[in-house]
């Protein structure tokens, strides 16, 4: 293979996200404004802006106005203002609407796609002369010999199924300062978090599986604002889960449901889980004569500002949800990942005027400026809710209820996250296992039929991209002592044990159904499951998500 | 010597289709879009003529919206030289394409179109040979191999059964099929380059051709859902059912 070749930029941004998008734009208005050049290049690795993002997604504007305040004017797709809150507790048969706690009140806010936000972010970005690049996935992160932050590369292609084919290398993007907005559970990130020992001091990061579904409806069962967000049923109270349910324009709906992956039993099994709550007596009436659209799943980061690492090192820093902005019991990341995008944005653009030559960049400013930001003060009032959560449901709504009306999110004490969600993962012989109804093919389906909709592939001849560091482990622990969680964890159905009936079990990976929402690497119990990037441009195609 | 390559923005081969819940279009609403895969292997053959010494400039054609240039760039990302797009929002039927390309090829006066055999949407297999037709041309359609001389060409045709070598005189209309070669992985200083190259837009109008629609379009369906199998006992069950349920034998 040739050597590669390489490309210089002040600022280089991985992932176009709202983060990156957001970063990108704010850093190319302060340079028009200051007179200053910044040249900006933006990777994605997905087809297009757009084509792997998944959110609910509600947005709340707040940072949007601040960031492009005529968005109106300038066709950003905020088409459905959001009406009626509803929160239903669900058992199995009841619901019994409950109060809509304060974080979870909506208005002024919007029902969005967020991909197609983010088609429109890209769009803007291009405007302000950002260089973006889909397609093109950023496999490495190259470092200076003073150890700090060069730029990344993007991956080889074309090296065959065992990487020994002759194929195009990738290139070395170098700036002067790179910036990760991979959104949650970043491959490169967690390679940074190691490097510079980000994490130190702070609390375990813990996460969610979010799956969802996009529908089109009768109608006249079609209600354009309406929100409804459950909690309960299917869970079981010890297992932090909640669904929601929006309602969007052109007779659209999407549902989804967020399962916390610090739950305990290996025989649960999100997808399952999301696919039996649509039967509920509350939820299916929607859903009928509709049809199914489309289906995604990705993580979310919710440990919150516990969680939150060390942002800035020397040559780059960490934006969005790769950093862990999520704000919990609002059920948003967007506005938050956005913010985050913008403070590290002006922090860069003021190192960038007074670096010295041949010195590492470091945007230290970044991290104060978070914290005399509103988006500190936010994520500091709602830091305890999310932990209490391992008391169970009930002890957790009544101390959220204190904790947000009493103490109004200034308890003077601060609840931590004791474990990784790996950790979390009771063996087998410990746990009964769940019997999940079988798809229906109307209102239920397989994963297969879903991921068919999420117009996932992956160019077949390409080494996989879910490495496993032990491969006697898939069979040796996770099949003997947890009965392969992967096999249920898993939205896209890429782990199957295999071989049983012979006797010979053992795993199978099919690689080209994953949908990048890198649950496998945060789940998997004893982290022998490594999720890097594969070739750009590959898996899900997700429009209208 | 000069090849002309015309290419078509078509939904992503990747994207599972449907139809509008009124049945009245194919949904493409926020769609991946991309090249036509054949069009894809036209460009790939005309650069790699070019490379061997046997062409010179490549010109990358499109008749669409505005969208269309993103397969434009794409094509010169690969290695054409020039683009043009022709630019309308009208969708247009073979015939219509066909007669826009003479056009274009009165202007550029290639001595080489290389089309893809078909798109993957309209799937009609038409507008390379009606261009052949309309100028008058040999075509050379479903192409496996292609190698070109000075004055013709001789061409591998992939047809039931079997392959057909046939010789053309040039100029000629060679349509791709999927075996011709497998395209390029683009690179980014390639996209970056691409970026500088001339992309020509014209007006539709422009080229005072009548393109308005022959065909109407009765109805559009999508195909029955597979239903579910049933496991037989054994043979003799199979058999009865092949002769008697699905009257197959």
């Amino acid at each position: 293979m040739n050597a590669r070749e390489s490309m210089e930029y002040d600022v280089v941004i991985v992932g176009g996200g709202p983060s990156g998008l957001s970063a990108a734009i704010r850093l190319k208005q302060l340079a028009a404004d200051k007179g200053q050049d910044i040249s900006v290049c933006l990777l994605e690795k997905g087809s297009e802006i757009g084509a792997h993002i998944l959110s609910g997604a509600v947005l709340e504007p707040r940072t949007l106005n601040e960031l492009i305040p005529d968005w109106k004017d300038k066709g950003a797709p905020l088409n459905t203002p959001a009406q009626k809150d509803q929160f239903l507790l669900l058992t199995e048969t009841e619901s019994i609407q409950l109060p809509t706690p304060p974080q979870m009140h909506n208005e002024g806010n919007y029902i969005i796609s967020l991909g197609n936000f983010c088609r429109w972010l890209g769009q803007q970005a291009e405007e302000l002369g950002v260089e973006i690049y889909p397609g093109f996935a950023a496999a490495e992160v190259l470092y200076h010999p003073d150890g700090s932050v060069k730029g990344v590369a993007t991956g080889n292609v074309g090296t065959g199924k065992n990487g020994d084919q002759e194929g195009e290398p990738g290139i070395e993007l170098w700036a002067k300062q790179t910036v990760f907005a991979e959104g949650c559970r970043g491959s490169l990130t967690k390679t940074l978090f190691e490097r510079f020992k980000l994490r130190n001091g702070a609390d375990p990061q813990t996460y969610g599986i979010g799956i969802k579904e996009l529908w089109e409806v009768k109608p006249e069962l079609h209600q354009p604002g309406k929100i409804t967000h459950t909690a309960g049923w299917p869970m079981d109270t010890a297992t932090y889960g909640g669904s929601f349910l929006y309602h969007l324009e052109n007779n659209q709906v999407v549902v989804g449901f967020v399962v916390g992956l610090d739950y305990q039993n290996p025989y649960l099994s999100p997808y399952e889980e999301f696919q039996r709550f649509k039967t509920h007596p509350a939820i299916k009436g929607v859903f009928e004569g509709g049809r199914r659209l489309s289906y995604g799943a990705r993580a979310i980061s919710e440990g919150g500002l516990q969680s939150i690492p060390k942002l800035t090192f020397p040559g780059g820093v960490l934006i969005g949800d790769t950093a862990g902005f999520l704000n919990v019991p609002k059920i948003k990341g967007t506005h938050t990942a956005m913010k985050s995008a913008m403070l590290a944005a002006e922090a860069i653009a003021e190192a960038l005027a007074t670096a010295q030559e041949g010195q590492p960049i470091e945007a230290a400013a970044y991290t104060d400026k978070f914290k005399q930001s509103w988006l500190y003060d936010e994520l500091y009032r709602v830091r305890n809710i999310r932990p209490s959560f391992r008391w169970g449901l009930w002890p957790a709504m009544l101390y959220s209820a204190l904790d947000t009306y009493l103490f109004r999110g200034k308890a003077p004490w601060t609840l931590h996250h004791q474990h990784a969600d790996h950790e979390c993962l009771k063996p087998k012989d410990e746990c009964t296992p769940i019997a999940y109804p079988k798809p229906d093919g109307v209102l239920t389906f397989d994963r297969l039929s879903s991921v068919f909709i999420s117009n996932t592939n992956h160019s077949e001849d390409q080494p996989p991209h879910l490495k496993l560091k032990d491969p006697t482990v898939p069979i040796r622990v996770n099949l003997e002592k947890y009965d392969a969680p992967e096999q249920r964890y898993c939205p896209a159905g890429v782990y199957e044990i295999v071989g049983r009936e012979e006797g010979e079990p053992r795993l199978q990976i099919n690689a080209q159904n994953c949908v990048h929402c890198k649950t496998c690497d945060i789940k998997d119990p004893t982290q022998n499951i490594g999720w890097v990037t594969p070739e750009g441009g590959g898996g899900p195609n997700y429009p209208n998500m | 010597m000069k090849i002309v390559v015309p290419v078509k923005r078509v939904i992503d081969a990747n994207v599972k289709v449907r139809l509008k819940a009124d049945g009245s279009a194919v949904d493409s609403d926020n769609a991946k879009m991309s090249m036509n895969p054949f069009d894809e292997i036209a460009v790939e053959e005309a650069i790699r003529l070019k490379e061997a010494g046997a062409a010179g400039e490549i010109v990358a054609v499109s008749i669409g919206s505005d969208a269309c240039q993103d397969v434009l760039r794409a094509a010169l990302a690969m290695g054409a030289d020039r683009a043009l797009l022709i630019r309308t929002e009208a969708v247009l039927e073979p015939l219509a394409v066909a007669k826009l390309l003479r056009e274009v090829v009165a202007r550029e006066q290639p001595r080489l179109v290389i089309c893809g055999k078909q798109s993957t949407d309209g799937d009609a297999n038409q507008a390379g040979q009606m261009l052949a037709g309309l100028l008058g041309w040999p075509q050379a359609t479903f192409a496996s191999k292609l190698d070109l001389g000075t004055d013709g060409a001789t061409v591998t045709r992939e047809i039931d059964g079997g392959l057909e070598i046939i010789a053309v005189t040039l100029p000629a209309v060679v349509t791709t099929d999927l075996r011709l070669n497998s395209p390029r992985y683009t690179t980014l200083p390639n996209i970056m380059k691409a970026k500088k190259k001339p992309l020509d837009v014209v007006a539709l109008d422009e080229f005072g051709v009548d393109t308005r629609p022959r065909l109407t379009t009765l109805g559009l369906a999508e195909p029955a859902a597979r239903s579910a199998g049933v496991r037989v006992a054994d043979v003799a069950e199979l058999l009865a059912k092949l002769k008697n349920e699905a009257k197959v034998i």
